[in-house]
C-alpha cells in the first residue's frame, strides 16, 4: 500500500500557479527521487507535503491519513521529517543540541540517546563535531547533521529537498551513499534534486516535473535511459 | 613595515585634532572641566582634551612592528603634534574674530583658560603644540610597553581613573567608616590626591603583575587541589558572600547611591524580560515600554487613594494583577504578529509602544486613567505593618524581583521552552518541522517578556507614588534595547552589566546629561566595532565570534 499519495495538488505563491495538479504515490520502503529543472515545483512539492504551503486543491494522504488536519509541526509526531534546502541547521546551537532538536517531540531519554550513537556511526563526522557550533561547519558536514536531525525523530517518511546543493563531488556520492543506508534501515525516502544522474541512481522509482506538472513517471532505471530525461536533466545527447 | 608614513600618521593626527576640536567647541571639554580627577593637577576635562593625541598616537604605533622604536616615537609625536593644529587654530581664529563666542556660544574664555593654562594665546598655542606632541608620544610608548606589563599597566591605569571620576561616589562611601585625617589624605576637594593616586597605581600595578606571575597559578593549583565536596562548600559560602553583600549594600551606600542602585534594579527587571524576546526567542521588540507602562497604570489605578483610583487594593493584591495585566497585552500583541519577522515585527511593536503611550496621554480615557496629569497618591508599598518608604526599603523589593527574574530566566533557557525559543530564532521554518508549535512559542515569549516589564512598572509606580504617561517614552525602550546589545544579548550577567553601564554610570555623572546622548551613541557605535559580542557575552555567541579565527 502506498504510504504517501499526492493527488491533484494544485498551490500557488499569491496569483502565480506554482503546482497544476501534482499527484504521485511512495510506496513503504521506497525511494522516490522528483527531479526537474528551476522552478519546475520540486521544492514546492515538498513544501506542500510538510505542511508549510498551503494547498488550492487537491489532498495529500500519509499512511490513509488526510494530512490536511494537521498543522506543520504536527506532521513530525505523524512520523514525517524534512531535510530543508540549504541545510537549515540551528547554526548557532552545538552538533549535539542540533541532534536533540530532532528529538524535541519525543519524550524517551534512553531512546534518544540510543538513536544519538545510532547517528555517529552513521556519521562518524559528526561525533568528533559534536561540540562545535553547527554553522561553523563545512557544507558536507552541515548536510550530514541536517539528515541525521532529521533521523532523530524516527520518521517513516523523510522528505529530502536537495541534499547535493553546493557540495563537491566527493561530498555528493558520500551523501547519496548515506541515502541508501537509511533506506535499508527501513525508512522511506521522497528526495527531490537537481543532480539527476545521482538522483535516479539511488532511486527506485522517479517522478520529471516541469512547470507545475509532472510529466513523466517510471522505474528510475526505465527514466535513466529515457531519450528526453537523457537530453534534458543527464547531459547526454 | 619600518617607515615613517607621513600621510597615515597626519590622517590619524588630524582625525584625532577635530574629535579634540569638537568636543571643545561643543563645551563638554569645560564641563568635563568641573570634575577633577587629581585635585589641583587632573581634570576630566584635559583628560578628554588629551585623550585624543594619545589615542592617536598608540593608533598610529600599533601599524609596527614592536622594535621599530624610533619610527613609532616620532610618528606617534608627529601625530599628536598634528592633533593639536586644529585647536591651535581655534585660539589664533578667537585673536582675530573676537566676537567667535556671539555664532559659537561655547567658546568661552573658560574654554580658553583650559586650552592655554591661562597664558597668553601665542604662549598657550606652542604649550598645547608640545604637549600634544608629548601625549602622542606617549600613546606610541604605550604600545612599546613590553606584553607582559600591559594587562597590569592598563589595569592600574583605569582603576585609577575609575578612583579619581567617582571620587565623590567613594568618599560618600567611606566618610562614616575612617576617620577624617586619611580621609584628608585620600581625597582632595574634588578628586583623589596625588599621593593616593601614585599609591593607588604602584598597588594595582603590583598586584596584577604578582597575580599573572605566581598567584595564578597558585590559585589554579589549589583549585584543582580541592575535592569535590570541599568545591562545592566553596561556591556556596562565595554565593552566600555575595548575597549577604547584597543585602547589606543599602547600608553601606547610603540614600543617593542606593536611588541610583534602585532604578538600575528596575532597568535590570526589564532587561531580563526583553532578554526572553529578544535574546531568546531573537523578536525584535521596539515597543517594550507599552508593558512597564501597563504595569504602571494598573498599579496606581488600583491602589491609588485619590480621585481616580476606586478600589484601594494593597500593593501585594495588585502586584500580581498588574503583572497579570502586562502579561495579557503581551499576548495581545503577539497574535498579530505572529505571521512577521526581523523589521516588519520591530516596526508594529514600536507602533504599539507609541499607541500606549498617546492613548495614556490622551483624553479619551481622562476619566480613568487621568490623562496628562496621571495618577496621584499611590499609596506606598506596606510590608509587615510598615511602609517602604526610603529607597532603602524599596531596594530589598527590587531585589527580590530581579532575583525572581534571573532564577526564572535561567531555568527557561535551559528547559525545553528555552531551547524551542532558541530553534526558533534560528529558522522559523526548521523549528516548525522540528515540531515545533510556532505560535505558543511566540506568545510564550512576549507573555514572558511583558510579564517581567509589567512587574518592573508596577514596582515603579508605587516607588514613586504617582504615574505620569511622558514617563513612558521610546527612549526606555531604545535604552532597555541598549543595555542587552551592550551587556551581551542572551547574556544574563550582560543584562546586570549592560544596566550598570547605561543606566547607572550616566546616574553617577549626572552633571554632564547634556551630553548623555552624544556619550550614549559614542559608545553604542564603540563598542559594536570593538567587541560586538558585548560585555559579557553569552557562551554561543562568544563561541561564534571567536570560533572563526
Amino acid at each position: 500500500m502506498a504510504l504517501l499519495e499526492v493527488k491533484d495538488v494544485h498551490a500557488y505563491y499569491g496569483n502565480i500557479q506554482a503546482l497544476e495538479g501534482i499527484s504521485l504515490t511512495v510506496n513503504e520502503g521506497e525511494v522516490v527521487s522528483l527531479i526537474g529543472g528551476n522552478g519546475a515545483g520540486k521544492t514546492t512539492t515538498l513544501r506542500a507535503i510538510s505542511g508549510l504551503m498551503p494547498l488550492r486543491s487537491g489532498s495529500i494522504i500519509f499512511d490513509g491519513e488526510d494530512l490536511s488536519k494537521y498543522k506543520a509541526h504536527e506532521l513530525v509526531s505523524k512520523g514525517i521529517a524534512m531535510v530543508p534546502e540549504g541545510r537549515g541547521v540551528f547554526a548557532r546551537l552545538t552538533v549535539e543540541d542540533n541532534l536533540d532538536m530532532g528529538a524535541y517531540h519525543r519524550n524517551d531519554k534512553d531512546g534518544i540517546a540510543a538513536d544519538m550513537e545510532r547517528m555517529y556511526v552513521l556519521f562518524p563526522r559528526l561525533k568528533e563535531r559534536r561540540t562545535q557550533l553547527a554553522g561553523t561547519m563545512s557544507g558536507g558536514e552541515q548536510q550530514m547533521l541536517a539528515t541525521a536531525r532529521a533521523m532523530m525523530s524516527r520518521p517513516r517518511l523523510l522528505l529530502m529537498d536537495e541534499p547535493s546543493m553546493g557540495l563537491a563531488p566527493v561530498l555528493v556520492e558520500l551523501i547519496f551513499s548515506t541515502i541508501a543506508e537509511i533506506q535499508k534501515e527501513g525508512v522511506t525516502i521522497l528526495l527531490v534534486e537537481q543532480n539527476a544522474h545521482m538522483a535516479l541512481q539511488v532511486a527506485d522509482r522517479g517522478y520529471v516535473l516541469q512547470t507545475g506538472e509532472i510529466v513523466l513517471s517510471n522505474s528510475a532505471k526505465v527514466l535513466q535511459h529515457d531519450p528526453m530525461v537523457q537530453k534534458a536533466y543527464l547531459g547526454i545527447d | 613595515m619600518k617607515k615613517f608614513d607621513a600621510k597615515e600618521n597626519a590622517n590619524i593626527g588630524l582625525l584625532a585634532g577635530i574629535i579634540a576640536l569638537s568636543v571643545s567647541v561643543i563645551g563638554m571639554v569645560e564641563a568635563f572641566d568641573q570634575r577633577d580627577i587629581i585635585t589641583d593637577y587632573f581634570s576630566l576635562g584635559q583628560l578628554l582634551l588629551f585623550a585624543a593625541p594619545m589615542i592617536a598616537g598608540y593608533y598610529v604605533a600599533v601599524r609596527y612592528e614592536r622594535d621599530a622604536n624610533k619610527v613609532i616615537l616620532s610618528s606617534g609625536a608627529f601625530a599628536g603634534f598634528l592633533s593639536a593644529i586644529p585647536l591651535v587654530g581655534l585660539l589664533g581664529l578667537t585673536s582675530i574674530w573676537p566676537t567667535i563666542r556671539d555664532s559659537f556660544v561655547n567658546i568661552s574664555p573658560d574654554l580658553l583658560e583650559i586650552l592655554t593654562a591661562g597664558q597668553k594665546l601665542s604662549i598657550g598655542g606652542v604649550r598645547l603644540l608640545i604637549l600634544m606632541s608629548a601625549m602622542g608620544a606617549i600613546g606610541a610608548v604605550i604600545y612599546l610597553i613590553p606584553t607582559k606589563y600591559i594587562r597590569p599597566f592598563f589595569f592600574a591605569f583605569f582603576l585609577t581613573l575609575g578612583l579619581g571620576v567617582f571620587s565623590d561616589v567613594l568618599l560618600n562611601i567611606l566618610r562614616p567608616m575612617l576617620p577624617r585625617a586619611i580621609l584628608r589624605f585620600l581625597f582632595g576637594t574634588k578628586g583623589i590626591t596625588l599621593a593616593t593616586t601614585i599609591i593607588a597605581f604602584i598597588i594595582a600595578l603590583i598586584s596584577v603583575m604578582y597575580w599573572d606571575a605566581t598567584g595564578q597559578d597558585k590559585y589554579q593549583k589549589w583549585k584543582a587541589e580541592q575535592t569535590t565536596a570541599q568545591r562545592s562548600t566553596t561556591q556556596k559560602a562565595s554565593v552566600g558572600a555575595g548575597m549577604l553583600l547584597l543585602l547589606v549594600l543599602p547600608l553601606i551606600l547610603g540614600t543617593y547611591l542606593t536611588e541610583v542602585v534602585d532604578n538600575v534594579g528596575l532597568y535590570i527587571l526589564m532587561g531580563f524580560g526583553l532578554n526572553i524576546v529578544v535574546g531568546f526567542a531573537g523578536l525584535l521588540d521596539l515597543g517594550y515600554v507599552a508593558f512597564f507602562a501597563i504595569g504602571a497604570y494598573t498599579m496606581g489605578i488600583l491602589t491609588s487613594t485619590g480621585g481616580l483610583g476606586g478600589a484601594h487594593l494593597s500593593f501585594w493584591v495588585a502586584l500580581p494583577i498588574a503583572v497579570g495585566a502586562a502579561i495579557i497585552a503581551g499576548v495581545i500583541l503577539g497574535i498579530p504578529v505572529l505571521g512577521m519577522r526581523g523589521d516588519y515585527l520591530a516596526i508594529v511593536t514600536l507602533g504599539f509602544g507609541e499607541i500606549i503611550r498617546v492613548l495614556a496621554t490622551s483624553d479619551l480615557l481622562k476619566e480613568t486613567i487621568g490623562g496628562a496629569q496621571g495618577v496621584l497618591q499611590i499609596p506606598k508599598p506596606q510590608l509587615m505593618g510598615y511602609a517602604l518608604i526610603q529607597p532603602q526599603q524599596s531596594y530589598y523589593l527590587i531585589l527580590a524581583g530581579v532575583i525572581v527574574a534571573i532564577y526564572v530566566s535561567w531555568r527557561m533557557r535551559d528547559s525545553r521552552a528555552g531551547r524551542r525559543w532558541m530553534a526558533m530564532r534560528e529558522d522559523e521554518d526548521v523549528a516548525e518541522a522540528m515540531g515545533i508549535h510556532l505560535i505558543s512559542t511566540k506568545l510564550l515569549a512576549f507573555g514572558m517578556g511583558a510579564a517581567f516589564s509589567g512587574l518592573a512598572g508596577a514596582i515603579f509606580a508605587a516607588r514613586l507614588g504617582s504615574v505620569f504617561p511622558h514617563s513612558f517614552s521610546l527612549l526606555i525602550s531604545i535604552n532597555v534595547l541598549s543595555l542587552i546589545i551592550v551587556g551581551g544579548i542572551g547574556s544574563l550577567p550582560g543584562v546586570v552589566v549592560g544596566a550598570l553601564v547605561l543606566v547607572g554610570l550616566p546616574e553617577l555623572l549626572r552633571e554632564f546629561a547634556e551630553y548623555r546622548m552624544l556619550l550614549y551613541g559614542a559608545l553604542l557605535v564603540a563598542m559594536m566595532l570593538v567587541r560586538p559580542e558585548g560585555l559579557w557575552p553569552s557562551s554561543i555567541s562568544k563561541r561564534e565570534l571567536t570560533d572563526n579565527k
